[in-house]
């Protein structure tokens, strides 16, 4: 039951980092925003969470977002006191009904995907918003509370 | 990180070694090759290892599922063995433990 004695940090510790939209780079994202969660001393399940959430969000931008096309993909971590929050953002083709693409087993590409990306995203973080339009592209942000499980 | 698959076949038995991180970029190539293997050969039971695979997301759900999909069509059986407790989690909540047995061995999943 015991809080790990909070160190003072600067608001906003913040890290981007501008990826190719290429299938490669989906590895190398989950990695770098776990190694960027570590400072939060994260459990092994909490950075797990993390790395699967981020893979979601990326492979979205990769298949769905470019279609896999050439794009560049932004991936903005921030630390706020416990909460960790990660911005996967695209240029690509938008999402029309965002309700309707965060439905579990909804899928546009039913034949290869199994439509469960927006839930294994809600499943390992807290909180998940999408911003989208047709045309504007997307951007999906995620938040979590790091430590719950130790207290 | 090794994209390539092994398939150990036996008979009628086709098992699958997964790789280390499952996601979208190194299940590319498994249907293709699956689709080869299970086209040559006559494959009643489907084995998937994790023994060695420390990451999974929804893609690796996504091979699992079609996988399950064409082989029940022809009546075979899908089991898995080797998932640690993270890649279990993963498993659970892409619904595969209620549609396939999960072993301790390789050899459990053979013979049983």
């Amino acid at each position: 039951m015991q809080q790990k004695e909070n160190i003072k940090r600067p608001s906003g510790e913040v890290m981007h980092l501008t990826i190719d939209s290429i299938s490669e780079n989906e590895e190398f994202a989950r990695v770098v925003v776990a190694v960027f969660a570590t400072r939060m001393n994260p459990t092994l399940e909490e950075i797990d969470d993390i790395k699967t959430a981020v893979s979601e969000a990326v492979t979205n931008a990769v298949i769905h977002g470019y279609q896999n096309r050439e794009g560049k993909i932004q991936i903005e971590a921030a630390v706020q006191e416990n909460v960790l929050s990660v911005t996967i953002s695209d240029d690509g083709v938008g999402i029309s009904d965002i309700e309707r693409a965060m439905e579990p087993m909804f899928s546009t590409l039913p034949e290869e995907r199994t439509g469960m990306g927006f839930s294994f995203m809600e499943a390992f973080m807290d909180r998940v918003e999408v911003i989208s339009a047709p045309g504007k592209g997307t951007s999906v942000t995620m938040r979590k509370k790091i430590g719950r499980e130790r207290r | 990180m090794d994209p390539s698959f092994i398939y150990e076949a036996k008979g009628q038995i086709l098992i699958i070694h997964m790789p280390k991180e499952l996601d979208h970029h190194n299940c590319r190539n498994l249907r293709y090759e699956t689709d080869l293997l299970m086209a040559e050969n006559y494959i009643s039971k489907l084995i998937f290892d994790f023994s060695c695979t420390t990451f999974m997301d929804s893609s690796g759900i996504g091979i699992l599922l079609n996988r399950y999909k064409q082989i029940k069509a022809s009546g075979g059986v899908v089991s898995f063995y080797g998932a640690s407790p993270q890649i279990q989690r993963i498993l659970r909540l892409g619904g595969m433990m209620n549609l396939m047995p999960q072993f301790e061995s390789k050899e459990e999943a053979i013979y049983r």
